[in-house]
Parts: structure tokens; sequence; C-alpha cells
């Protein structure tokens, strides 16, 4: 047999190892899950055990899964999202290296606010305009919305 | 042009095999790490699984938490750890080296709080508590503490001190031949020196789980028939603790058990949480007004005086986290993770200890601005204690010039029952062990009403004979708290 036969089996076959264990790993892992909106994939790593069984007994268990609120509401930025997220979950879950409990990042922060004022439109608009009382802005800044509504998706 | 071909054929083959070796290095890399995740994945669902290995079978008789230890380690291991003697700023214990003696073998004491506060020592003047008094350990010390006190040198203490004091359901349940609360009365009557034979752990697992499922239980009469008490005075008649409370009650239930105000009854000293009005001080009060109990004569005054036990439940009760639905076990024993397993955490000890696991689950504020704002409910609290127990003392120093003269009349009398409800309210606050956290606007308020009725004492003996003072609050005030109610 030719040297360069060899080659391309040896290399065929290496590669061919690392895709079908990169593969097993995906699917063994439930990596599939995470295209989906299913809310128990969220929990599939059990880190968001709580956060997924305070959503359970949530009031917007029926109305909102957990992308309606931790996603953007198009397409890209929606898998944008994912993405970044889904690495950077796994990154620190692998690792180890995260505070506990865990905390949402600013960032994140930030999309599920721009959730709550596009579903809860009339009503957000409505108190950005009067912009008086307690939801009044201070140095810029709106007030966040789960700063007091922190119940609605889940409590912890 | 042979040769150049030759040369030509080296070279690509050169390049071919160095791409091959970079192509199947980057190969291997993905491979190493592709396995490496694999692993870490497998790892993290075996830990997912929450294993659970019944090395031992429990049963209802089994007190040794060693034993209940085997299958559940993590929970044991935190349990162990109630021995730690560490400082907050107003509570908590300190280890205080003990020469050990054949009347008290124990090396390491805690602090004596009635040297801090001598004041303590005249409020509690003619009880075995001024002799001895000091600050109180974890759970892993409640027994040996209670048998080795001075106090036991000055009072007989009777066998009902057991039913907090140690791991008493199986003997209970022995005692009475199967009957829980047949068992607890022969106890009550037994002198300490006996039922202390009879008991050899502080609480156990065995006190607040069910051996089968390890839900939790109530197991001590008095809380039973106590809180019983306390929902008839609501309408509920026949109330059941463990048939009718929800999970999240019984999460403050076991710890009600014992930490609360109680007192013995009669001559049987059967242990009763004076519950039957209500859990107020107001209606605790109105309890043993009516029934006349006393724990002591003051030495110093003559007054038929009460002492307050530690009655956080009762404080806990009217304060905004009971009210949130919030337990004791939320703060006292936060969730926890190990692996991948929740656990409470059964080191039961002070919040302030582990503010991130109890404070922060629902207050989302830096560690440091909680702590701070602990301490500056405790330090008011504290503060107004102190004016408090200030304003009793100089009661007692009235009364006791009034009865170095001998008077005998009404002002004198009413005093005395002025000073027992001023040194009661004082006390229900010192006594408590949260320096007035577990509900602080009801805490100043019971110190507010202990300075007023010190001063009506005083008020009481200034006037005469005739015209002694009784009411406790004029006309008008009594209008408003009865419509309140």
């Amino acid at each position: 047999m030719k040297h360069q036969t060899l080659r391309s089996i040896l290399l065929g076959t290496l590669i061919g190892m690392a895709v079908g264990i990169g593969v097993y790993t995906f699917v063994y892992a439930k990596g599939y899950s995470y295209l989906t909106n299913n809310p128990a994939s969220c929990a599939n790593c059990h880190i968001m055990n709580e956060q997924y069984d305070g959503w359970l007994k949530s009031s917007h268990r029926s109305v909102a899964t957990c992308n309606d609120c931790h996603t953007p509401h198009n397409f890209i930025g929606k898998y944008a999202t994912k993405a970044t997220n889904g690495f950077w979950h796994s990154f620190y879950f692998t690792t180890g290296w995260f505070h506990e409990p865990i905390q949402i990042g600013s960032r994140n922060l930030n999309i599920t606010e721009q959730a709550c004022q596009k579903c809860h439109s009339e009503v957000t608009q409505a108190i950005a305009i009067s912009g008086s009382g307690v939801h009044a802005a201070k140095n810029g800044e709106s007030m966040s919305c789960v700063r007091c509504h922190r119940s609605v998706g889940h409590l912890h | 042009m042979a040769d150049h071909n030759q040369t030509l054929r080296n070279s690509s083959s050169w390049g071919g095999r160095r791409f091959v070796l970079l192509t199947a290095l980057i190969a291997t890399l993905a491979t190493i790490g592709g396995v490496a995740l694999l692993i870490n994945i497998f790892e993290h669902k075996q830990e997912g699984r929450n294993p659970f290995y019944r090395v031992v079978e429990l049963n209802d008789e089994i007190v040794d938490p060693a034993v209940w230890g085997k299958n559940f380690p993590l929970q044991y291991d935190d349990y162990k750890r109630t021995v730690d003697q560490v400082r907050t700023r107003y509570g908590g214990s300190e280890a205080l080296p003990h020469a050990p003696t054949q009347a008290d073998p124990r090396s390491v004491i805690s602090q004596s709080k009635i040297d801090e506060d001598p004041r303590l020592k005249i409020m509690w003047a003619g009880y075995a508590f001024a002799k001895d008094f000091r600050e109180e350990r974890g759970h892993a010390f409640m027994l040996e503490d209670q048998t080795y006190t001075e106090r036991q040198h000055v009072v007989k203490q009777p066998g009902t001190c057991m039913q907090c004091h140690a791991s008493v359901y199986t003997v209970y349940k022995k005692l009475g031949g199967g009957d829980l609360i047949k068992g607890f009365e022969t106890m009550n009557q037994m002198p300490y020196s006996e039922a202390r034979k009879l008991v050899s752990h502080p609480v156990a697992c065995i006190d607040c789980h069910d051996p089968a499922t390890m839900q939790l239980r109530v197991t001590r009469p008095g809380f039973i028939e106590g809180y019983r008490a306390f929902k008839a005075s609501q309408g509920v008649a026949n109330y059941d603790v463990n048939s009718m409370a929800s999970r999240q009650e019984m999460r403050s239930f076991v710890c009600g058990q014992c930490h609360v105000e109680y007192y013995f009854k009669g001559p049987e000293k059967r242990l009763v949480y004076p519950w039957a009005k209500g859990l107020k001080i107001d209606e605790i009060m109105a309890y043993y007004e009516e029934n006349g109990h006393k724990d002591w004569t003051h030495a110093e005054t003559g007054a038929p005086v009460l002492k307050a036990q530690h009655p956080e439940f009762e404080m806990w009760n009217q304060g905004i986290h009971a009210r949130s639905g919030v337990a004791c076990a939320d703060c006292h024993m936060p969730y926890k993770r190990e692996g991948a397993l929740k656990i409470s955490d059964h080191h039961v000890n002070s919040p302030l200890l582990k503010i991130n696991r109890s404070c922060q689950t629902c207050h989302k504020w830096p560690e440091e601005e909680l702590k701070a704002r602990v301490e500056t409910i405790q330090t008011r609290n504290f503060q107004l204690r102190n004016i408090a127990m200030d304003a009793l003392l100089d009661l007692i120093n009235d009364l006791k010039a009034a009865k170095s003269t001998n008077r005998t009349d009404n002002a004198m009398s009413a005093a005395q029952g002025f000073q027992r409800k001023a040194q009661f309210y004082l006390d229900f606050v010192e006594a408590e062990n949260s320096t007035g956290f577990h509900a602080p606007q009801e805490a100043a308020r019971i110190l507010g009403e202990s300075i007023n009725f010190s001063r009506q004492g005083q008020n009481a003996l200034r006037s005469s004979p005739q015209t002694a003072l009784t009411s406790q609050a004029p006309l008008q005030i009594q209008k408003v708290v009865a419509k309140t109610k």
C-alpha cells in the first residue's frame, strides 16, 4: 500500500474518532434539546433546578417559558443569546468557577427587562411617560421591573 | 531532470507528512477534550441523581444520631458542628476554659450573662437564675449545660426539664407503655436526677424526623397540647399538629417545640405553653393573670413574679418574616448544595454566620449592608432593653424601700403587680434569642410597655393608700385597642 493511502486512513480515523466522540457527547448531554423552547432543558444540568421548580409554581408558567423572558424576541438575537449563554454556562459549570447561589449578569438582566417591557408595553409605557412615583427614573436609569416583581417568573 | 522530480516528490511528501501530523495533533487534542468533557458531563449526571444509600434500617426506637448518620452522612456532619462556639455582635457564645471539678466536669463553658449585666441578678433575686446564667451554646451542649448548671444546686428541678434538654421521645414512649403523653406525665413528676439517668443524647434526628419517611414531625407533648389550645382560641377544635400542619409550617413547628415560653403547672409539674389566649405577650400575660401563676416570690420586693423563657417562636410569629411565610429553618438551616444534592444545613446557628445562604437568597444586597441592618436593629433593641432594665430597677428599689417600712396597703400590692408585668415584659425580650430581630417593632413595643409598667408601679407607690392606681392605661387608649383587636 502506498504511504499516502496509509496516511489518509490514519488521518481519517483520527478525525472520525474526534467527530464521533463529539457527536456522542452532544447526544449524551442532550445538546439538541437546547435548540428547543422546552423549559425542562434549561434544567438539564441540575444547577437550574430551583429556578425551574420556582417557575413551575409561578404566575408566568402558563404564559411564558424560559426563552420568552431570557432571550430577545427576534430570531438572530434569540440564537445569538442562546449560543453565548450556552457556551459560558457550560464553561463555568464544567470548571466550577461560579458564584453560589447563581446570579444573573447585567446583560441577561437587561434582556429580561426588555421582555417585561415588550409584553406589558401598555403598562410600562404609561409608567415611562408619567415617570413619577416609585417607578421614577433615577440618574438616567429606570427602575428595574424585577426589583419589586421578583417572584413573577421564579423567586430565586 | 530525474533528480529534479525526486526533489519535488520529496518536498511534497514532506509537506504532506507535516499536514498529516498537524491534523493528527489537532484531532488528538479534540479527542482528549471531547472525552474529558464527556466524563465531566457523566460525573455531573451522576451527581444529579441524588444518590441515597440505605446502610442501616431505621426505626422508631433508634435514638443514637450516629446510626441515622450512616444513612444521612451530610446532615449528620453538619449536626455535629453545633459544638462550635462563635460570637455574633449580640449573640453566640464564647468558649471559656473551665477547670473540671467533681460536680462540674466541663472543661469549656460560655460567658456568664449575669456577670455581664449584674442588674439581671436584681431582677431575678430569689430565683435560681440569679445564681448562674450563661450564654446559651449550640444544640450539642443542651443536656450537658443543664446537667451541670449551678441552678441545680439551688433548686430541686423536676424531670419536666428533660422535654427540651434531651432526646426524650423514645423514653416517653417506653415510660408510657407506648403512650407518649402518659410517659410525659410520668417523667414530669420524677426528680431531675432520676430522669437524667434515663436519657443520654441531646436533641437527635428522631426528635424531628419520622424514621420511615424522614418527614418532619412534632414529638413534644408541650407543643402538641399548647398549639392545640392556641388553635382552639382561634375557633379550630381538636387541632392535631402532626396531621394538620403544612410542610412549611412544620419547618417552624419543630423548632417551636422548645424555643418557647412555658411554665410548670401544679404539683404534677406538667409542662404547659401558655397559649390558650394567644401567642402575643399581652395574651400570655392575661393567661398568667387569670390563673395567678407565679414562678417565684421576688426576694427584695415580695412581688409574685414570672420568668420568661426564650420565646423565639412567639416573637417570630409577630414579625414580618413569619407573615411572609419564612420558616425558622429557612434562615437557621438554609438550603445548601453538596454536589448536586440540595440539603438543609443541620448546623443550626445564627443566620449572621451564613448571610449568603440565609438572607441573600431573598435579599439581594451586599452582605455587609445586610449585616449592618441587622446590627442596627439589634443595637436599638439593646439600648431600649437597657432603659427598660433601669426603669425596672428603679421600681424594685422603691418597692424595697416601701417594704422596709412594712407598708402593706393596696398601693403596695398594685405596685408589686406592676413589677410582675414590667419584669415579665422586659424578660420576654431579654430572654428571646434574637435581640429584637425576630419582630423589631413588637420587641420595641413590649419594652415600651415594660417601661410604662415600671413608671405606673412607681406612681402607685406615690399615691395614697386609698387611691391606688390599678388601671393600666387611660380609658381612651383602652377603647382604641379594643377596636383594633
